[in-house]
């Protein structure tokens, strides 16, 4: 860990001078704390062992991903954190993409009994607590070249103040800036047979990409309960998809971003290894499958089990089951590949071995209980030095409904390795 | 297509070692006539938790030697924090600097003398709180021979004692008691504890599973004494008479009194963790 070295200190010190010139009432001669260097690179290799569905598209998708991470904290607490993010993928030249994950100012201090926290920048907000969906989750873009589940997300640039007391906690969100979600390009797999544009943006919006949304979220705990009430006014991070040709005259499709309003609940019942989860939206703005402007509500609802020490060792097992569904039925347009979520089981089960290597092995099933949509998720994670840990995912497209939008992708099962160095 | 959210850096409780630390200057009478063993077990656990009272917070960073029979090992380091609260368990912080893959994830305690405890997990690659289940008492904490319930907070309600008998403990004297876990979850069926009838430092521990089989043994070292009161451990060894393996935990870096206060141990405190 480089927490030490005298040319980092420099270097960061200066960084340091600079950004709190930004803030107002700061004086010069700052006293640098702490600071660190951290992060990983990871080389990874994803193999579709079925042939492609279009031409251009390839059987692999493998590169390399940088992620460091820079920290810096003055003696009053003040920090800075810078986290760029870099993957090369030597398949897709749309899945080689650059972002700033991270890159804020936090200060925060106390007024009477209540605290008071502000990150301004770029940042990354998790709310939620089911496993399988971010349905409540609407702050950042999800970065979907990363991986079909939607986990990864792009940095959204926002000013964060947080006042917390005993009587909960009160977070509001300006985000200046809207984020256009990422998509494969022509020689990647897992997309539509179109090729979605990155170029040409639209939005229902005057203001386009800049229009300023407003979030704010209130979130308690009440013994065994956590929950958490939000609302999100602004752009839409989910597009609908629009046909149209390009400049050189080739039919792709092109991103279109209404204005929503969305109220969500999130809730966890935490009663001995029971763990007890709802999450539920209700969203106005925006468009259908159809094309059609239709409000809706949706929910998750679920939970987990563990049993730990099974059989005398040292293993865990967590059990999840979750439900989702969407009253728009089958006009409910697909979040992600290959679901939809309008009336949609989830099943896994996590073995984790609890061994000096974190051992871990995942097992999941998530299927359409109306339609033959199905597909099958197997992971295995596993430190195998100290820095280096070894990442194995398979994931086994069952069936896509004919029906199903995302029919094109019925070939794009993916078998993935992935090799990472921590520092 | 499905993520989930590994809780493999979960738990982790030291402020056992506050309890199995304490200790104090008045020598203690424990063989009181007419006293039962039951009466001077609970008399010497009493007094030893009273004399850990009063230290406010404190913070220091542990690393932890895991090593396999063959001898191969594995390092551990973490920072700690811990708040003292009147009249229920303290709040404890942990945050995780090596193995370096779970570097920043950091673990919430607040820890209650006869309820369940609240835990949180920080995983700071999806920056997602998520509050975690308490019920796992006998699990590996991070592939140590530490478990989950080594490493909570050993209030003396979790226990019932008995007093066995004095015995020499190197230089000193020392009185050996016998305390059963109240919690049916435990993994063990009883314990014995050696503490010094001087200060009441804890010298070793060991630890008997369900079937009543000599499954560890706990010995601390390098008593050090801090606000001219309350005394801690530096070294502790914990072996696994079972598989042959051990861990060794090392503590260092202790500051007491810091500015630490319970807004340190929030939700949103979690998130801002380094």
């Amino acid at each position: 860990m480089p927490r030490s070295s005298a040319s980092y200190s420099a270097l960061f010190g200066v960084v340091w001078l600079w950004l709190l010139s930004l803030v107002p009432g700061t004086s010069v001669g700052v006293e640098i704390a702490d600071y660190d260097l951290s992060g990983s690179v990871s080389i990874e290799g994803r193999w579709y062992p079925e042939s492609a569905l279009y031409p251009g598209q390839r059987d692999h998708a493998s590169g390399f991903v940088l992620e460091p991470e820079f920290y810096i904290e003055d003696v009053k607490g003040r920090s800075f954190t810078l986290a760029p993010f870099f993957r090369y993928d030597a398949a897709d030249p749309r899945r080689t993409h650059v972002d700033l994950r991270e890159a804020y100012l936090l200060l925060f201090g106390e007024v009477g009994a209540n605290e008071w926290e502000l990150r301004l920048g770029v940042d990354q907000v998790f709310w939620g607590v089911v496993e399988s969906q971010r349905l409540v989750d609407i702050i950042n873009q999800v970065d979907f070249v990363e991986h079909p589940d939607g986990t990864a997300k792009l940095g959204q640039p926002m000013v964060h103040g947080t006042l917390s007391g005993d009587w909960g906690v009160l977070e509001l969100f300006g985000l200046p800036y809207h984020r256009a979600r990422t998509f494969p390009g022509r020689r990647g797999r897992l997309r539509l047979p179109l090729v979605i544009d990155d170029d040409n943006i639209r939005y229902e919006s005057g203001a386009e990409e800049w229009h300023l949304d407003f979030a704010a979220r209130y979130s308690h705990s009440f013994g065994p309960l956590d929950m958490g009430l939000s609302v999100f006014d602004g752009t839409s991070r989910e597009p609908t998809a629009q046909p149209d040709y390009t400049s050189s005259g080739e039919l792709n499709l092109v991103q279109y971003y209404t204005q929503i309003r969305q109220f969500g609940l999130d809730a966890q019942l935490t009663l001995g290894p029971w763990l007890f989860k709802l999450e539920a939206i209700q969203r106005a703005g925006a468009l259908n499958l159809l094309g059609r402007e239709e409000d809706y509500v949706a929910t998750v609802v679920g939970g987990e089990y563990t049993r730990y020490s099974i059989f005398d060792s040292a293993a865990d097992i967590t059990l999840f089951a979750e439900w989702h569904y969407d009253d728009r039925g089958r006009d409910a347009p697909p979040t992600r590949s290959p679901g939809t979520f309008e009336n949609e089981l989830f099943v896994a089960a996590r073995l984790a071995f609890n061994d000096v290597q974190s051992t871990e092995m995942t097992a999941s099933f998530i299927g359409d209980l109306g339609r033959a949509t199905h597909s099958l998720g197997i992971g295995f994670d596993r430190r195998i030095l100290d820095n280096w840990s070894l990442h194995l995912e398979a994931i086994v497209l069952l069936g896509i409904d004919q029906q199903d939008i995302h029919y094109s992708t019925r070939r794009d099962s993916f078998i993935e390795l992935n090799l990472s160095y921590n520092f | 297509m499905v993520t989930m959210y590994s809780v493999r850096s979960k738990s982790v409780l030291f402020t056992c070692c506050l309890a199995l630390l304490v200790g104090l200057h008045t020598p203690l009478h424990t063989t009181a006539e007419n006293a039962t063993p039951e009466e001077i077990g609970l008399n010497i656990a009493r007094e030893a938790d009273q004399r850990a009272e009063g230290f406010g917070n404190f913070t220091a960073r542990q690393t932890m030697v895991l090593r396999n029979k063959q001898g191969q090992e594995s390092r551990r380091s973490l920072r700690v924090k811990v708040l003292e609260v009147e009249d229920d368990g303290d709040k404890s912080l942990f945050v995780f600097d090596e193995p370096r893959d779970v570097e920043g994830t950091a673990f919430l305690i607040h820890s209650h003398k006869l309820e369940a405890d609240d835990q949180w997990l920080y995983l700071p690659a999806l920056k997602r709180v998520k509050r975690i289940s308490s019920s796992n008492r006998s699990g590996s904490f991070m592939g140590s021979e530490f478990s989950y319930e080594d490493m909570g907070a050993q209030e003396l309600e979790k226990y019932t004692y008995r007093y066995l008998r004095d015995e020499s403990c190197g230089e000193l004297a020392c009185t050996v008691s016998e305390r059963v876990p109240t919690d049916k979850k435990s993994g063990y069926s009883r314990q014995l504890v050696w503490q010094d009838r001087d200060e009441l430092r804890t010298w070793k521990v060991e630890y008997y599973d369900r079937k009543d089989a000599h499954l560890k043994t706990l010995t601390l070292a390098n008593y050090e004494q801090f606000l001219d009161n309350y005394w801690y451990a530096g070294e502790m060894t914990m072996v696994n008479h079972l598989t042959g393996k051990s861990t060794d935990l090392t503590w260092t870096d202790y500051q007491f009194r810091t500015d630490l206060n319970d807004r340190d141990f929030t939700q949103t405190g979690l998130k801002r963790v380094r």
